[in-house]
């Protein structure tokens, strides 16, 4: 990207380096927020259903692992992917794939937090008919996903918001290098530190406007599907 | 139907997983950690392009204060570090991380301070401008990040007579930050700091600031690359980055870092060795 542009002109110029920064955050946040799901949702769900001892303290932590600081989550995984720590022979530091993976566990207390909330309302509602039907617990488990599944959009979009958002985790583990690992965040935290700041802000606007295209997008699915189903 | 939404998930995160894995097997690329003040001031966006198209190699550039740099190369992180602190470069071979360390290139640092002078430094040297400003507790921001500007402002102080761990005060603000980011905090608090002359020739909101102490030879800023040692950290990509070093170094690479400037003013000043061969 050129600092002599807008980030405006860089949008009406179809500027190459700015798409692909974004075509970059949209992949590595997405496939984030798949695999978190895959991950979070079973296990939002088994927490809601299952009893045991220490259910209490898990749901408590689960909560406040939603608050994970990115750069905490980061730095670990930096330690963790670094040719010197004990995954280092993978050879993925500073690779989109470690962005992926310290995102993925930045947002699976989110959605699974998310989700053991929802899913144990819907319980609570659902218990009766589950229980004369002699459900098994997996089949409560996929029955009441599948039920919740207009509810737990929100889950998803929480998890994409804050995989979108934040600067911290991907900075570390990616390094923000041109072409290759540099995101929405860290294009502007750089910008910032050139002290360009009204392609900074440029660039904030348009990562804003993206977020906002996405959640429009989910929510027009959301309000079809559920007339679909009636 | 909720069995196809799970492997639509999986089959698309797997997608973009194997599409963005990096294709190792004819990987013809390099990490360079290196600092903020060679990427915010755009050199390396002006050199790279040149010696991909020279060599077909890529190089990935992780830019960190020269500390946190030369401490990404010593976790085997990186192939190469190009940094500019040379008591920190020479440990860093002598420790073993690194193969050896060459001459780059030298640009200098200057004082930043607000147009209005508030301590009287203009035109001083650095050492008696130094004093004045811990005399009369003008603010100081220091970048505090063990970088290589950060080194060299801690050594200045020093020669200016005055212990900095002592003295400090709430004038003294460390924020433990790049360059850039030193620059807008201290526009914003009309304050002084320690900036390498390329990120500020480059740097776009200067606001009120401008420069209170230059020419000093005392305020000389050589830059030194190294390959880190592939004995080592056998993952190295020692051919790569030893072609990238010995580019640096010749008369292609040098012209192209002197032939770098912004608005007419040249930011680096190339003084590798001339090579017998």
């Amino acid at each position: 990207m050129s600092d002599q542009y807008s980030a405006w002109q860089l949008i009406l110029n179809g500027d190459a380096a700015l798409f692909a920064i974004v075509r970059l955050s949209l992949a590595v946040s997405l496939s984030a927020v798949a695999l978190a799901a895959l991950i979070g949702m079973p296990l939002g769900a088994l927490l809601a259903l299952a009893r045991f001892p220490g259910r209490s303290v898990l749901v408590v932590l689960l909560n406040a692992l939603m608050g994970l600081p990115p750069v905490v989550v980061g730095l670990a995984v930096y330690l963790l992917l670094s040719r010197s720590g004990p995954l280092g022979a993978m050879g993925i530091l500073f690779t989109p794939t470690a962005m992926v993976i310290a995102q993925t566990i930045l947002i699976v207390p989110i959605i699974a937090a998310l989700t053991r909330q929802t899913i144990e309302d819907l319980w609570a509602e659902y218990r009766d008919e589950l229980t004369a039907m002699d459900v098994s617990q997996t089949g409560r488990m996929v029955t009441l996903l599948w039920d919740a599944r207009f509810s737990l959009l929100t889950a998803l979009l929480a998890g994409f918001g804050r995989a979108a958002a934040e600067v911290g985790a991907v900075m570390i583990v990616g390094g923000n290098i041109d072409g290759f690992t540099r995101t929405m965040t860290t294009a502007v935290a750089l910008e910032t530190s050139k002290g360009n700041l009204p392609l900074a802000l440029g660039l904030g606007l348009v990562l804003v406007a993206i977020v906002l295209a996405i959640n429009a997008a989910a929510w027009g699915t959301r309000v079809w599907s559920e007339r679909q189903v009636g | 139907m909720a069995f196809r939404l799970v492997s639509l998930a999986s089959a698309f995160a797997f997608g973009v997983l194997a599409g963005l894995a990096p294709a190792s097997a004819q990987d013809r690329s390099i990490v360079v950690a290196s600092t903020t003040s060679t990427q915010d001031s755009g050199l390396f966006g002006h050199l790279l392009p040149l010696f991909k198209a020279r060599t077909n190699i890529e190089v990935k550039v992780i830019a960190q204060g020269t500390g946190q740099a030369l401490d990404t190369a010593r976790r085997g992180d990186a192939d190469v570090v190009f940094v500019h602190a040379r008591s920190q470069e020479e440990k860093f071979v002598t420790d073993g991380f690194g193969v050896k360390r060459f001459d780059v290139m030298y640009n200098d640092f200057v004082l930043i301070g607000p147009k209005g002078d508030p301590a009287g430094v203009k035109g001083k040297d650095i050492e008696t401008a130094l004093r004045a400003i811990q005399a009369k507790a003008a603010p100081f921001v220091s970048r505090g990040d063990k970088s290589g500007t950060h080194s060299a402002e801690l050594a200045l102080w020093k020669q200016a007579g005055i212990d900095i761990a002592a003295a400090k005060g709430p004038w003294y603000r460390e924020i433990g930050q790049g360059m850039g980011p030193a620059l807008n905090t201290a526009g914003a608090m009309n304050g002084y700091v320690l900036a390498d002359r390329g990120t500020w020739i480059s740097f776009r909101n200067r606001g009120e600031l401008e420069i209170a102490v230059e020419g000093d030879k005392r305020l000389f800023n050589q830059y030194g690359v190294i390959l880190v040692n592939p004995e080592k950290f056998p993952s190295v990509k020692k051919e790569f980055g030893q072609i990238f070093i010995d580019w640096l170094v010749s008369a292609e690479g040098q012209a192209a870092i002197a032939a770098y400037k912004i608005d007419g003013q040249q930011l680096f000043f190339p003084n590798a060795e001339k090579k017998a061969s």
